[in-house]
């Protein structure tokens, strides 16, 4: 009796001092707090990776908190850099960056606070298209490339096969397409194509592979001046065709921003030109043979089509008024975790997203995952097949979540036929230049 | 006799007054007059730059054939909402009142779409009328009717009026419901023995007697359709196709939470709340005129 007694107090002593031992640990700890805008499954799946860091070392606890979409996520950091209260790493979408690298003293450049904190990033070790959309015109890397993607299509083979085309040989250019999805038509498809995130992908990237610039400064790199040119010939064609297409019922618009993504897996639409994140519910919801094939592109308008450009989002480092050079520190020990190739890989083969630096390609190649899962090395070949030229950098114009939905805007009016695609990007060009020199105003010095 | 309430302490009268008074400094003078120091300003989205730039927003926004197109559609689909919203939930709480089986049964469940939040509402009609996952959306296309509110400006329209009038109908019925059982069943009943009928009691007593709820609900409703329709256009339509269903509201959020045009997005917000005060300044003043308060 008197020894259980005995027991019990020391071993509530015990428990107590490792209670305490734990607490005093944990305060010195230096805490990061971590803003994100993905949700399930991706958003669990990056605070996997979260922890992942934090259980492989003792010093840094990050802690990642879900802030709704992209768009609110931005307006969540921007307000609490007003309030003097940003979060250490905010994940910011693509389209983000311009806003970002011009907003100066709120940020602290990646290429400087690994040098600051002396733990280096090679910058060559990611892949081209993907440092680029977030370096500096002159090469300086200024946010950590963490989750991209980039435009690709799926195909439902069971279509193609109902409608007479080889499953196997995916239509490589705009003809092929137009012509696959006319005899999808006739063979009883309801939708044979569609694509999500318009702008994106059929100005955007059709700029890219085609290298054309969508605007002008190298596409904003060089300077606030940009403004746009897709009222060029060559983007009023495009679109005159997707119109075509969509009268003869062998194309659906199918909304704005991904609200296409649907369709595909739900075997509605038989091709979809879609961001290469979508491949994860693909696989999970579709109950037919698919398969993933190259963007197709205009052969009268280059021989062979360069690189894509990326999507996706990146981590950008916040200041504060109250930061420390140990929380510095902390978040540099972060950002060298996030670039080892392993963790890229594994991020990589979780969750369609491309790899982002060489190393992590070559390692999932290794792991024999494309063998395994045939289609998924289309993005990353997609993205890397060039050497990146001005037109295939990106994109770096301020406001161009405003300019994007503009042109879907002026896009959905052609598509009623109240205007020509002439007109539709004529106007584009023309509001969109003006969202440009308000932002060229806002943030002039 | 009369009878005052006298406070001996001096402070105590403030002391009382101060809460209403902080709710009212913090959440509405205070923002208001952000809004107006934002709205001759040009700022950049995290607030590090800005220049006075006088009334150029309100020159900017005035002169953009788009916002002009938008007050077009507020317009529209206001006074859609207002009446639509206003008249079946009339229908609805005279029929309700009358004497029928399960009566309460069918009040419980007219007042039931009130619960929902604006954006769960809004879902629950693209679940209907969505042309690939919808209900009816697909059955439309079926029979061969190209149902598509994505790119259709009409049937978007069409779509969101619908919706945000069926949000309000349970909030304008529980006001006629409560309204006509305040009106004396004897004056009804003098009346049909007088020899009216049905619909001459209607208008010549009850739509009378009811014109205090009636104005009260059609400042309410404008309000509603104004300014608390934003869920239900974000979750449908997103002001799309084109611009077809963005009403001022929508554009204020567009432009100053998704474009960061402080302010751009400042100078159409003092727009719109002299445009509210003007519409409830009016009401009050013509129509309240032609209201019989008993």
């Amino acid at each position: 009796m008197l020894t259980r007694r005995k027991l019990a107090v020391s071993t509530a002593a015990f428990a107590l001092a490792a209670g305490f031992t734990g607490a005093a640990h944990a305060q010195q700890k230096t805490v990061v707090e971590f803003w994100h805008g993905l949700p399930q499954p991706l958003g669990g799946q990056l605070e996997q990776v979260v922890k992942g860091f934090n259980d492989s070392q003792d010093k840094v606890q990050v802690n990642p908190t879900f802030k709704g979409s992209y768009p609110e996520t931005m307006q969540a950091a921007i307000a609490a850099f007003r309030a003097g209260n940003a979060p250490h790493v905010v994940q910011m979408f693509e389209v983000g960056t311009a806003t970002m690298l011009s907003a100066g003293p709120a940020i602290k450049p990646v290429h400087q606070l690994m040098s600051e904190t002396g733990s280096g990033l090679d910058a060559a070790a990611y892949i081209p298209a993907v440092r680029g959309y977030y370096s500096s015109k002159d090469g300086k890397m200024m946010a950590l490339p963490f989750n991209s993607s980039t435009t690709i299509t799926f195909y439902n083979k069971d279509a193609f096969q109902k409608a007479g085309l080889d499953p196997n040989k995916p239509p490589a250019t705009w003809p092929e397409v137009a012509d696959a999805a006319r005899k999808l038509k006739a063979a009883g498809v309801t939708c044979p194509m569609t694509f999500s995130w318009p702008t994106w992908t059929q100005f955007e990237q059709v700029g890219a592979l085609h290298d054309k610039p969508f605007a002008s400064e190298a596409n904003g790199f060089g300077g606030l001046n940009a403004t746009l040119k897709i009222n060029d010939p060559f983007f009023v064609k495009h679109l005159q065709t997707l119109i075509d297409l969509q009268k003869e019922g062998a194309l659906r618009y199918g909304g704005r921003d991904n609200a296409a993504d649907s369709l595909f897996p739900s075997g509605e639409c038989a091709m979809i030109q879609a961001s290469s994140g979508l491949r994860g519910r693909i696989v999970k919801e579709a109950k037919f043979n698919w398969g993933a094939a190259p963007l197709p592109y205009w052969p009268d308008a280059i021989s062979s089509p360069k690189n894509s450009i990326i999507g996706g989002a990146s981590f950008w480092v916040m200041t504060s008024p109250k930061r420390t050079a140990d929380e510095y520190k902390a978040v540099a020990a972060f950002f060298s975790y996030l670039a080892r190739p392993e963790v890229d890989a594994k991020w990589h083969m979780d969750t369609g997203y491309v790899p982002v630096t060489l190393q992590g390609f070559e390692l999932a190649k290794k792991e024999g995952f494309y063998d395994k899962n045939p289609g998924a090395e289309v993005p990353a070949e997609q993205l890397t097949r060039t050497a990146t030229t001005e037109n295939t950098m990106g994109l770096r114009l301020g406001n161009l979540p405003e300019i994007r939905n503009i042109i879907q805007e002026e896009m959905e009016k052609a598509f009623q036929g109240q205007q020509t695609a002439q007109q539709a990007l004529d106007n584009a060009v023309k509001r969109g230049d003006t969202v440009l020199r308000n932002f060229e105003r806002a943030n002039k010095n | 006799m009369q009878r005052r309430v006298i406070f001996d302490n001096k402070a105590l009268p403030y002391l009382l007054l101060a809460p209403q008074v902080a709710v009212t400094l913090i959440f509405f003078i205070w923002p208001a007059a952000q809004a107006l120091w934002q709205s001759v300003h040009l700022q950049d989205a995290f607030g590090l730059r800005s220049q006075f730039v006088g009334l150029e927003n309100f020159q900017a926004v005035l002169s953009d054939p788009n916002y002009l197109e938008t007050v077009k559609t507020t317009i529209i689909f206001s006074a859609s909402v207002t009446i639509l919203s206003l008249a079946s939930a009339l229908g609805l709480a005279v029929t309700a009142d009358s004497k029928i089986r399960a009566s309460s049964a069918y009040k419980t469940l007219l007042i039931w779409p009130y619960a929902l939040a604006p954006a769960v509402a809004a879902v629950l009609w693209m679940f209907i009328f969505n042309p690939d996952i919808g209900i009816l959306g697909r059955a439309l296309n079926n029979l061969g009717y190209a149902w598509d509110y994505r790119l259709n400006d009409g049937q978007a329209l069409t779509m969101v009026i619908l919706a945000a009038s069926w949000k309000q109908v349970s909030y304008n019925f529980i006001f006629f419901l409560a309204g006509l059982q305040a009106i004396p069943r004897s004056v009804l009943e003098a009346a049909s023995i007088d020899g009216a009928g049905a619909v001459r009691r209607f208008w010549t007593i009850t739509f009378p007697l009811l014109s205090p709820t009636t104005f009260f609900l059609l400042v309410v409703n404008i309000v509603y359709a104004f300014f608390e329709t934003f869920g239900t256009i974000h979750a449908l339509t997103h002001g799309g196709p084109g611009k077809a269903t963005e009403t001022l509201i929508f554009r204020v959020y567009q432009d100053g939470v998704v474009n960061h045009d402080l302010g751009g997005s400042s100078a159409q917000s003092v727009i719109l709340m002299v445009i509210v005060i003007a519409l409830t300044a009016i009401q009050f003043r013509f129509v309240e005129r032609k209201v019989h308060y008993s």
